[in-house]
């Protein structure tokens, strides 16, 4: 036998069968040594995976559960809740709920829960909270029937939208913080309604938030592809000086780049002076460049300028410069040949910049919090207030759920489009 | 093949627009590197102001002191926080590092299955917005600290940074796997190896530029984190993005412009490092055949 497969012949028929030299059929083999192959890839990446698993896939399925999950009320308020679950929300409960709601509050004080329940109650209709902590305070004093006690302390203690409030929040699952992110929330009837006026600001933000990086988008668009153009064109040695002049901005801290922004650009800073010293303003009309939504959209354009340069580089590099030489020999004009040849191919590189930057612009939150000022802060700072000033999780990760649901469904068309294997830094 | 230099026959219109276009070019690339450019002076102001002074304008050396760069380095708080960066980037860098490089390997095999998702779900870290990550990794450290103190403590913060800096590592790595030819492990075995000589001779030599380029960006990454160090870390953790953060948004004082010409200096290092690299690996790969 030449080699280590052999042919052999059974029965009458001829069948080949192959087989490896110790007889086994060199199909199972042949499948075997791929499955021990396909382990091995597979086990020099599961540490990564497991890693990423444990510290960030699970964190951020923890995050959205936060924003659905609401045990506090269910915990802490079990006679109240067990009533109201029968309550039809027609008219103010009966006397039996008040005590039960007597009950829980003079317990939930004991255990000193009653300052976290009435936090809860005020994020969903402003102004329970004193009302909570009150009653908590008086009803240990109080005896039946609490009712009309209740009602004269409180006058809210006797309108519907209080009571609906706690039986809303009663549930240890609830769509209440996706709501508020919405600026909606749950009327007396059950219906989805808006909330008043004064109060409705996490659209807007959104929307804001997506207006922000649609002009940063754009702006790098505008200025990355005629520098991208040169850089292609130029030769190696030149591009690759110029190359340095992207790439440094790139390399260097995000922190020093807003920093430099707020120097060059704030009323007592060097652009203002330069301006004022050649005369275009006088001292009197310095510009506020600064500390709001125009100094966030500066800063942020020349902090993602690099992630539309470096995409739209390589994708120049790749059309042939006989292109446009032919487009011309045929007649067209210099100009109608770069705009009906060039510009078309370059459209990869375009729209692959153009997601990335956008992707990466929506979520920002260092620059706006440093240059935004009041009308430049974007959903990110929003979140970072409600995790760490309001202290309302709840909510913050609500609208954190909505910012990951748009990044994530432009990550995948991003993954469709260019591919993520064609993401580059560098 | 240039095709920016004018042609001899060109007329007007071309010569005005091709000049057009130049100043055009040039303004963009002041507005990348101006910023940078122009912290650099001014962290050698004799005066605590953030602009430039006459004196500095007439180059008078009393309007320049190095003062600012003394108060960097007499404050203990600075010593601490730069100490701490490197500290902390240093650990992920590895722990990222080493977790890129063999999951990058898996990845670059035609047998790895459903590598699209992987490769999806590895490199998401640098997708999703920090201040999600940073909100996550919150949430779990505070479910966590019974069993193990991961809020306020280096680990955490090392753990978190290293998440962020392996999607740098996956992409650099699988880049420079991917003009890999694999039979030269092949002819390795064949001469008698074992798979781990195979990696530390063979692979290892060859994919270096790319691991060392991806744990420059996952350094930077960590070096140049704040968010998660505001959500995890405490005052004992605090790094120099962190302390620049503070000074920017209360008290903001020179000091952070001789801070940042200090990171400019170090970005400029590594972006020479890795444009070495890239080179000696473009000029690598240029040599073996396919």
């Amino acid at each position: 036998m030449v080699g280590p497969y052999s042919l052999s012949y059974r029965g009458g028929e001829m069948s080949e069968l192959l087989t490896t030299v110790d007889g086994r059929p060199l199909k199972e083999a042949l499948a075997n040594a791929e499955r021990s192959k396909r382990i091995r890839a597979v086990l020099l990446v599961l540490p990564l995976f497991v890693f990423i698993f444990f510290s960030f896939l699970y964190p951020i399925a923890l995050m959205l559960y936060r924003s659905v999950e609401n045990p506090l009320i269910a915990e802490h308020m079990v006679e109240t809740v067990a009533i109201l679950e029968n309550w039809d929300v027609k008219e103010v409960p009966s006397e039996e709920a008040f005590a039960a709601l007597a009950n829980d509050l003079v317990a939930a004080r004991k255990t000193r829960e009653i300052g976290k329940i009435a936090t809860r109650l005020n994020f969903e209709t402003p102004g329970l909270r004193s009302v909570i902590t009150g009653t908590g305070r008086k009803a240990a004093r109080w005896g039946p029937p609490f009712k009309e006690q209740f009602i004269a302390y409180r006058s809210e203690w006797g309108e519907l939208e209080t009571w609906a409030t706690l039986k809303r929040l009663s549930p240890t699952i609830t769509t209440v913080n996706y709501l508020a992110a919405v600026d909606r929330k749950l009327n007396v009837e059950g219906n989805v309604v808006q909330i008043d006026e004064n109060y409705q600001i996490y659209v807007d933000l959104f929307m804001r938030t997506a207006w922000m990086s649609i002009l940063v988008t754009l702006a790098c668009v505008i200025l990355g592809f005629p520098i991208a153009y040169m850089l292609a064109s130029l030769p190696l040695r030149q591009s690759n000086m110029l190359m340095i002049l992207v790439l440094l901005p790139f390399w260097t801290s995000l922190l020093v780049r807003t920093t430099s922004w707020i120097v060059l650009l704030q009323t007592q800073g060097v652009l203002n002076d330069l301006m004022v010293w050649v005369g275009i303003i006088n001292d009197a009309q310095r510009i506020q460049l600064i500390f709001n939504a125009q100094g966030t959209v500066i800063a942020m354009t020349q902090i993602l300028l690099p992630f539309v340069v470096l995409p739209l580089y390589s994708v120049m590099k790749t059309i042939p410069p006989s292109y446009l030489r032919a487009a011309e020999s045929l007649g067209a004009h210099r100009f109608l040949a770069f705009w009906r040849v060039y510009v078309p191919n370059t459209l990869p590189g375009v729209g692959a910049g153009c997601l990335l930057v956008f992707i990466l612009a929506i979520g920002y939150y260092i620059t706006p919090a440093l240059v935004g000022g009041q009308d430049g802060q974007m959903i990110s700072n929003m979140i970072a207030f409600h995790m760490q000033k309001s202290l309302n999780w709840g909510l913050a990760a609500a609208l954190g759920g909505l910012l990951l649901l748009g990044v994530v469904l432009l990550y995948w068309v991003y993954n469709k489009l260019v591919g993520i294997d064609r993401l580059q830094m560098g | 093949m240039s095709q920016i230099s004018l042609p001899d026959h060109a007329g007007p219109v071309e010569t005005v627009w091709h000049w057009t276009y130049i100043a055009i070019c040039s303004l963009i690339f002041l507005f990348l590197i101006a910023p940078i450019l122009v912290i650099i002076p001014l962290s050698f102001n004799a005066e605590p102001y953030f602009t430039f002074t006459s004196g500095m304008m007439s180059l008078d050396p009393e309007a320049f002191s190095m003062r600012w760069y003394e108060d960097f380095m007499n404050k203990e708080i600075w010593q601490r926080s730069i100490a701490n960066s490197f500290f902390i980037a240093f650990f992920a860098t590895i722990l990222a590092t080493v977790l890129g490089t063999l999951a990058s390997l898996g990845l670059s095999r035609s047998e790895m299955p459903n590598k699209g998702l992987f490769m999806g779900l590895l490199i998401s870290p640098m997708i999703v917005p920090v201040i999600i990550t940073a909100a996550g990794i919150f949430f779990f450290y505070a479910t966590m600290n019974d069993y193990i103190p991961l809020t306020g403590s280096y680990l955490g913060v090392i753990i978190a940074h290293a998440v962020l800096g392996t999607p740098f590592v996956v992409i650099t790595v699988t880049a420079t796997l991917s003009g890999f030819d694999h039979s030269l492990t092949r002819a390795g075995a064949m001469l008698g190896a074992d798979p781990t000589t195979v990696f530390f001779k063979i692979i290892m030599p060859l994919i270096l530029p790319g691991v060392i380029s991806g744990a420059l960006f996952a350094f930077v990454t960590s070096f140049d984190e704040v968010v998660v160090v505001l959500f995890v870390a405490s005052v004992e953790q605090q790094t120099i993005p962190r302390q620049m953060w503070a000074g920017i948004r209360e008290s903001i004082s020179p000091t952070i412009l001789s801070v940042a010409t200090i990171l400019i200096c170090i970005s400029i290092c590594l972006l020479a490092t890795v444009e070495l690299l890239r080179r000696r690996s473009e000029r690598l790969r240029g040599m073996s055949p396919g």
